[in-house]
């Protein structure tokens, strides 16, 4: 009879902690979705009027092989023969390895007519140092652009090179809308 | 602004043509003549008639693909309920734990989890600029509104990081109770620490120091992989050892499960009090039955002595905690990026003309001024002194619950797991010679 009555205590005790701690994780969920703006998923990107091609990318990245790859915008660039971005400053117009710029020679230069050049990045080789795109913003239209390539990109939860970033230029973007195009070359924003 | 609108209308005259790349074709041919004259250098009009490549833009994975690893997580925590509580098979169990290893763990990277979706929901909570996704959130709740009524199935055979360890657990020693509970007590630290610094915006440092992802990716940088071999090796005699002493969803997890409905039972029936079970167990999990000894007059007046000296202390440990937590909040708050930068920019202003330092050249370089960021870093400390003492006051509320568990003795005639330690694997219900029964 009096082993009834400690486990019929026992359960009394159980049951009411176990509604409030039920409670409290239903209510911790209320609260997180009551303050859920939009029914949007999240992606990682770099904006590309924020970045400063410090390098990090390359590095900070917890793959191997940073997800972040140099893209080309295409309709920004000059198609000049002397390429900001592919010759290394100073560098004689000749397309040895030691007067180009990147690292990895992953920019193939293509002639097209006298005297434009096309540039492509071959994505194999490249490693998300951002040199071309110095080179490219300093002395070009900056068409050579960092993204975050979501092929390669994990999604981690939290990007580390988001936390590594000096100029604090990836943030979460709508999943829908992945890449930021620079559609503009200086460094301002539109509207 | 103007020039936007501009670009919207052709945007939205052109979406009745079908065709993806006509649409990007027009993007492109509108951008291209809208900056064209400020262009240091404009475009060059071709005779050769070329044609501009497409930039190609992979997409990420579909949303669609999100709830399917929700629902992949339901169907998996219902079928390890069911394996535990109803058919107590620890084949079963050990078989689900190997798919979800290989679905969570190596198919998905070991993004997205339930451990780390903490952040996310604690980071949702307390700034509002930051929106939760669907799938983390329901991530978070999930295992632990099915701790609350079957135990930590999710520890069994859900988690992708429990799962690699419990297939490596080979000879596990059994750890003296006042070492495990005393590394029992790290989980509960690393859980306050880590919400606070993910409601400040900090850091994801749940995410940060994960030992396994590096395993399942194959591929990381050297520390996070040695953390997982590490902890893998040291799992072969010491078993789960992250799950043991440092995860901080177990802690939820184990509050959820202390007062679960249907948690699984060593013995099918009638416990006979054989002992086969105790050492069945690789975590220590397994209570014995309570000596009677408890219920002598003197030791019961001394444990009652004990028991209002500790319930006594919880206030004080609880303030003495908030007191250190806010105490501490300056050295706390360095782990948020501008209130480092900004202390260091103070501390070593020469730093400015380094040409090395690349924090501080961005910083320069953005065009935001030195006060706007000391006021940035002043808004997140005072953030931090409210978080210091919450989280301050947590540990010491804990701790003094912990102290005052073990005085507290329950009528125990039976082997029974340890509901807030059992992670559920069910290796003891093999080990019970009890038939079922009828």
């Amino acid at each position: 009879m009096k082993k009834d009555k400690v486990s019929s205590r026992r359960d009394f005790i159980n049951k009411g902690v176990r509604l409030t701690l039920g409670l409290t994780v239903v209510g911790t969920g209320a609260m997180a979705l009551s303050r859920r703006s939009g029914g949007e998923e999240y992606v990682w990107q770099i904006d590309p009027f924020k970045c400063t091609q410090c390098g990090r990318c390359a590095t900070e990245c917890v793959m191997a092989e940073s997800a972040v790859k140099c893209v080309h915008a295409y309709d920004l660039c000059g198609y000049c023969d002397l390429c900001g971005g592919y010759f290394k400053p100073g560098a004689k117009l000749q397309t040895g390895a030691e007067n180009q710029l990147c690292p990895t020679a992953a920019i193939q230069r293509k002639f097209i007519e006298e005297p434009y050049f096309e540039y492509i990045i071959d994505e194999e080789l490249c490693i998300g140092c951002a040199k071309c795109v110095k080179g490219c913003s300093a002395f070009g239209n900056g068409s050579l652009i960092l993204q975050i390539r979501h092929d390669r990109c994990k999604n981690c939860n939290q990007c580390a090179i988001a936390t590594a970033c000096p100029s604090n230029a990836i943030s979460r973007v709508a999943a829908n809308k992945p890449y930021i195009i620079k559609g503009h070359f200086t460094n301002e924003k539109e509207g | 602004m103007k020039r936007r609108v501009n670009m919207h209308r052709k945007l939205n005259m052109q979406k009745r043509i079908p065709g993806f790349f006509i649409l990007l074709f027009v993007i492109m041919v509108s951008a291209t003549t809208l900056i064209q004259g400020q262009q240091r250098f404009p475009k060059p009009e071709f005779d050769s008639g070329y044609v501009q490549p497409d930039p190609t833009s992979p997409e990420p994975r579909s949303v669609a693909l999100e709830y399917f690893d929700v629902f992949v997580l339901l169907a998996a925590l219902s079928l390890a309920s069911w394996l535990a509580v109803r058919k107590r098979s620890r084949k079963g169990l050990m078989w689900l734990s190997i798919f979800t290893l290989i679905y969570f763990g190596f198919y998905r990277d070991g993004c997205i989890c339930s451990v780390g979706a903490i952040q996310n929901v604690a980071l949702s909570i307390f700034d509002p600029a930051y929106t939760i996704s669907l799938a983390a959130l329901l991530f978070f709740l999930l295992p632990l509104i099915f701790a609350l009524f079957f135990g930590r199935v999710f520890c069994a055979s859900v988690c992708p990081l429990g799962a690699i360890q419990d297939l490596l657990v080979i000879n596990p020693v059994s750890i003296p109770s006042w070492i495990r509970k005393t590394l029992g007590f790290i989980p509960v630290i690393y859980l306050g620490l880590a919400v606070l610094l993910a409601a400040t915006g900090s850091d994801f440092i749940i995410c940060r120091y994960d030992p396994f992802v590096g395993i399942f990716r194959m591929d990381g940088p050297f520390l996070m992989i040695f953390l997982g071999v590490t902890f893998l090796l040291l799992g072969t005699f010491y078993a789960r050892p992250y799950c043991r002493v440092f995860c901080p969803y177990g802690v939820l997890l184990s509050w959820m499960s202390k007062f679960s409905k249907y948690h699984m039972s060593i013995t099918p029936s009638e416990c006979i009090k054989c002992k086969l079970c105790k050492d069945s167990c690789p975590f220590d999990a397994i209570e014995v039955p309570v000596d009677k000894a408890y219920r002598k007059p003197e030791v019961a007046r001394k444990n009652l002595r004990r028991f209002v000296l500790y319930l006594a202390l919880i206030p004080m440990l609880t303030l003495l905690g908030g007191w250190i937590g806010s105490k501490s909040h300056v050295f706390l708050s360095r782990m948020h990026p501008d209130v480092y930068l900004a202390e260091l920019m103070i501390s070593q202003p020469e730093l400015r003309e380094d040409e090395t330092n690349l924090d501080i050249q961005a910083f320069l370089e953005s065009g935001d001024t030195f006060e706007q960021l000391v006021e940035q870093a002043i808004v997140i400390r005072t953030k931090f002194k409210k978080g210091g003492l919450a989280l301050g006051a947590f540990i010491g509320l804990v701790l003094g619950i912990t102290l005052m568990n073990q005085v507290v003795f329950r009528r125990r005639e039976d082997y029974e797991p340890h509901k807030a330690n059992c992670f559920s694997c069910g290796r003891c219900m093999d080990f019970c010679p009890v038939d079922r029964g009828t």
